[in-house]
C-alpha cells in the first residue's frame, strides 16, 4: 500500500511540475466547453431567400410579405432575372430562390391554378428539407386564406382537417446549449483518459526510465494502479469543474442524481485508461500510442451519437456503437441530467461499462511485461 | 543543398523503418473516411416511437399504419396510458410518442376537426423538430387522402428544385468536411510530433549544430510529410468519389492545387504548434485539443456557421478548415472555377504565409 502511495506521490509530482500540460489539462478544456457549446446549433433560422417576382401583383407582394414576415426567410434581394437568382444560390447568397411567374394572379383566378418555382440550395440536405418545409406550409397557408377570401367561404366550410399539435418535452425551449454541453464534457474528460494514461507509460520507455522502475521490487499491479490513478482523479476533477460551470453558465438542468453521473463516470473512465493501458502495452514510441489512441478516440467521438444521433447510423454502424465506451457515456449523461432516468433506466448500461473496463483492463495487464 | 537531400533522405529512412506509424498514417484516414462517410448522417430513419391510441378505429389504425410506413417511424411499443409515456422516454430508447384522442374517426367526418398530439423527447432538439415535421407531413398526406382527391379551385402548385443536390444526400454535406478534418489532423498531428520528438530524445541539439541552417532543417523535415499527406489527400479524394459518388464538377486540376494548398497550411500549422512545445505528449494534446474540437464545431462541418451567434461567427474565420470546407463543396459539388473561390484561396494562402512566418520568429536555435 505504501508503494503506491509513493509512486502516486511521484507522479503527481510529475505531472504537476509540467506547466505547460498542466494548462492543456486543465484551462483548454473548460474554455472549450465554454464557448463550443455556443457553435452547437442546427437551428434553422434566417435562411436568405431572393425573390424574382414577375408578376408584381398585390397576390404575389402578400405571399413575399408573408414569407418574409414569418422568421423564418430573410430577403436577400428582389430580382426580375431568374439569372440573377441562380447566381446568388451558387455564390451562397441565397439558400432558396421563390420565382413567381407573370400573370400568377390572373391564372390564378382565371384558370384556378398557377405555380410557383422553388430553387433550394441543397447542399445541406436536412436544412434544404426544412427550407422545404417552411415554404412550402406558408405558401399552403397563404393558399387557404385567398382561397376562403376570393370565394367569401366559411372556415368551418372546408374540408375536414386533422389539428396536430405537438409539444417538447424535456427542453421545452429547444435549447441547443443544455443538449451540447454534457456531450461535450464527456469528450473533454475521455481525452485525459485515453490519451495521457498511456502515453505516459510508453514515455518511460522510449526514454528508458522504465528500466530503473522495472528493476525495484514494485509489483506489476502497483506500477499499473499508480500510473492510472492519477489521471482518473484528474478526470473526475474535470468533470466536476464542468459540470459546475455548466451549471453557472448555461445553467444546465440537473434532473438526476449527481451520484450517478459519477459513478458510471468512475467506471467509464476505467475503460478508457484500460485502453490507454492496452495501447500502451503493445506500442514502443509516443507516436505510434498517440496515433493508435487518437484513431480509436476520433472514431469513438464521431460515432457516439454526440454531433449525429446514433439511430440516424445504418444498422452495422449502430452494431458498432455497441462497443463504443464514449456512446454509453453521452447516452446516460444525457438521461440523467435531462431526463432524470434513475438507476434502473442505467443500470444496463452501467453493467456493460462494467464489463467492459474489466475485460480492457484485464487484457492490458496480462499483455504487460516488466521484461522486455 | 546537396545536404539539405541527405537531411530529407534521413527523414524518409526514420518514416519508412517505422512500419507500424507508416501503417497507421495511411490505414487511418482510410478507415475513418469509410466509417464516417456513411455513419456521419442526420436523416431520420426507423425514429423508434411509442403510440397510445385511445381510439382504436379503423382511421387511427390507418394513420398509424401511415407513419411507419414511410421507413421514418418504428414503432416500440404501444401505450395504455398518459402516465406511461415519461417512463417511456426515461428509458431512453423512444424519441417520440403520438396520442391519438379516443373517437378519431367520429370527430373527423362529423365535426371536420380530429386530433393528434405529438410529443417529442426534445433533449435532442434537432431531431425532435425534424421528427415532428415528418409525423405532421405525413398526418397532411393522409388528411388529404381521407378527404379525396377533389380538384379545389385557386390552387397554387409549387414546383421545387433541389440544387446541387437533389436526392437530399446527407453524404455531400459531411463528406467534404471528413476529409477536411482528417487531412488537417493528420498533416498538423504529424509535423507537430515529429520536431518534438527529435526535441524530447535530445537529437534536435545534434541537428541544430550541424551545418544546415535551421529553416532548412525544418523544411527538410516536412518535405517528406508533404508527400505522405498528399498521397493521403488523394487516396481520401478517391474514396469520396468512387464510394460515396462526391461528383467532381469543377476542374481536377484545381481541386489538386487546392488540396496542396491545404496540406501546406495544415503542416505549416504544424511546425507552429511544435515550435511552441518541446513535449511530444503536449504536441499532441495541443493539436488534438486545440485542433479537433474547435475544427468539428466552428469549421461548419456538422452545425452550420450561420446558426452560430455573431461572435463564433467571426471566429470561425480563423478556423483553416473552414474555408477548405467551402472550396472542396464549391469546386466539386458547383463545379465553381477559380474566379468564384478566390477569396477562400487568397485566405488559406495568408493563414500559411503567417504559421511559416510565426514559426520562424518562434524557432529558437538553442535549446535552453
Amino acid at each position: 500500500m505504501r508503494t503506491i502511495f509513493f509512486l502516486l506521490q511521484k507522479e503527481f509530482l510529475q505531472i504537476f511540475r509540467n506547466r505547460s500540460m498542466l494548462r492543456i489539462i486543465l484551462i483548454i478544456p473548460i474554455v472549450q466547453l465554454l464557448i463550443l457549446s455556443n457553435a452547437a446549433n442546427y437551428e434553422v433560422k434566417d435562411l436568405s431567400i431572393d425573390v424574382v417576382d414577375h408578376d408584381l401583383s398585390s397576390w404575389s407582394r402578400r405571399l413575399v410579405h408573408k414569407l418574409t414576415a414569418s422568421g423564418y426567410f430573410r430577403l436577400n434581394r428582389h430580382t426580375f432575372s431568374r439569372e440573377d437568382g441562380f447566381r446568388d444560390l451558387q455564390q451562397d447568397k441565397a439558400d432558396i430562390v421563390l420565382v413567381i411567374p407573370p400573370h400568377f394572379e390572373r391564372d390564378l383566378v382565371r384558370e384556378d391554378k398557377a405555380t410557383l418555382q422553388l430553387l433550394v440550395n441543397a447542399i445541406n440536405g436536412s436544412k434544404a428539407g426544412l427550407a422545404n418545409a417552411y415554404a412550402g406550409s406558408i405558401i399552403r397557408d397563404f393558399n387557404r386564406n385567398i382561397r376562403t377570401e376570393w370565394l367569401a367561404l366559411n372556415e368551418r366550410d372546408g374540408p375536414p382537417v386533422i389539428a396536430v399539435t405537438f409539444s417538447n418535452w424535456f427542453n421545452t425551449r429547444l435549447d441547443y446549449k443544455i443538449f451540447m454541453v454534457p456531450g461535450i464534457l464527456v469528450v473533454l474528460v475521455t481525452m485525459i483518459g485515453a490519451f495521457l494514461s498511456g502515453m505516459n507509460i510508453v514515455k518511460e520507455k522510449e526514454i528508458g526510465t522504465i528500466e530503473q522502475l522495472n528493476v525495484t521490487p514494485i509489483r506489476k499491479h502497483h506500477f499499473i494502479l499508480g500510473k492510472l490513478i492519477p489521471f482518473w482523479v484528474l478526470a473526475l476533477f474535470e468533470l466536476a469543474f464542468g459540470l459546475l460551470a455548466g451549471k453557472l453558465v448555461f445553467s444546465l438542468p440537473i434532473g438526476g442524481s449527481l451520484w450517478l453521473v459519477f459513478l458510471f463516470a468512475a467506471v467509464y473512465l476505467w475503460v478508457m485508461l484500460g485502453m490507454g493501458l492496452l495501447i500502451s502495452t503493445f506500442t514502443e514510441t509516443q507516436q505510434q500510442a498517440m496515433f493508435i489512441a487518437w484513431f480509436f478516440v476520433i472514431i469513438f467521438i464521431l460515432m457516439s451519437g454526440l454531433f449525429t444521433p446514433v439511430e440516424s447510423m445504418p444498422q452495422w454502424a449502430q452494431v458498432v456503437t455497441w462497443f463504443n465506451p464514449i456512446a454509453y457515456f453521452v447516452k446516460v449523461i444525457r438521461m440523467v441530467l435531462l431526463k432524470g432516468s434513475g438507476w434502473a433506466d442505467i443500470q444496463f448500461f452501467l453493467l456493460a461499462m462494467l464489463v467492459y473496463a474489466l475485460v480492457m483492463n484485464g487484457i492490458a495487464i496480462w499483455n504487460y511485461r516488466k521484461t522486455s | 543543398m546537396r545536404q539539405f537531400f541527405v537531411f530529407a533522405r534521413k527523414e524518409f529512412y526514420h518514416i519508412f523503418r517505422d512500419k507500424r506509424t507508416l501503417l497507421i498514417l495511411f490505414g487511418m484516414p482510410v478507415v475513418q473516411i469509410i466509417l464516417f462517410g456513411f455513419a456521419i448522417t442526420n436523416e431520420i430513419k426507423n425514429a423508434d416511437i411509442a403510440v397510445l391510441d385511445q381510439s382504436k378505429d379503423y382511421y387511427s389504425t390507418r394513420l398509424v399504419q401511415k407513419l411507419t410506413a414511410g421507413g421514418y417511424f418504428r414503432i416500440d411499443r404501444r401505450l395504455q396510458s398518459h402516465r406511461a409515456i415519461e417512463d417511456a422516454f426515461r428509458e431512453g430508447r423512444i424519441k417520440m410518442a403520438v396520442v391519438i384522442p379516443p373517437q378519431f374517426g367520429q370527430s373527423f367526418f362529423h365535426l371536420n376537426r380530429a386530433q393528434v398530439q405529438l410529443l417529442a423527447d426534445a433533449g435532442d432538439p434537432n431531431t425532435a423538430t425534424t421528427l415532428i415535421n415528418y409525423a405532421t407531413a405525413i398526418i397532411g398526406s393522409y388528411q388529404q387522402e381521407l378527404n379525396g382527391q377533389t380538384q379545389l379551385p385557386l390552387t397554387i402548385a409549387t414546383t421545387v428544385t433541389m440544387q446541387y443536390n437533389a436526392a437530399l444526400k446527407s453524404v455531400f454535406l459531411f463528406v467534404p468536411g471528413v476529409m477536411t478534418l482528417i487531412l488537417l489532423l493528420v498533416s498538423a498531428m504529424m509535423t507537430s510530433i515529429t520536431i518534438a520528438r527529435e526535441k524530447e530524445l535530445g537529437t534536435m541539439e545534434i541537428l541544430l549544430v550541424s551545418p544546415l541552417p535551421p529553416p532548412l532543417i525544418v523544411v527538410g523535415k516536412v518535405v517528406p510529410y508533404i508527400m505522405l499527406s498528399f498521397i493521403n489527400a488523394l487516396v481520401i479524394l478517391a474514396l469520396g468519389v468512387f464510394l460515396f459518388g462526391m461528383p467532381i464538377r469543377g476542374s481536377m486540376v484545381l481541386l489538386l492545387l487546392e488540396c496542396v494548398l491545404f496540406v501546406l497550411t495544415s503542416l505549416s500549422l504544424g511546425i507552429l504548434i511544435s515550435t511552441v512545445t518541446d513535449k511530444q505528449q503536449t504536441a499532441m494534446m495541443a493539436s488534438m485539443m486545440g485542433l479537433l474540437m474547435p475544427t468539428t464545431l466552428l469549421s461548419g462541418f456538422i452545425f452550420p456557421i450561420e446558426s452560430m451567434p455573431l461572435p463564433l461567427q467571426w471566429l470561425s474565420n480563423i478556423m483553416p478548415a473552414k474555408w477548405f470546407i467551402i472550396i472542396l463543396k464549391d469546386v466539386m459539388l458547383k463545379g465553381a472555377g477559380l474566379e468564384t473561390v478566390w477569396f477562400q484561396t487568397l485566405v488559406l494562402c495568408g493563414m500559411t504565409l503567417l504559421f511559416v512566418v510565426m514559426s520562424i520568429r518562434n524557432f529558437k536555435i538553442r535549446l535552453s
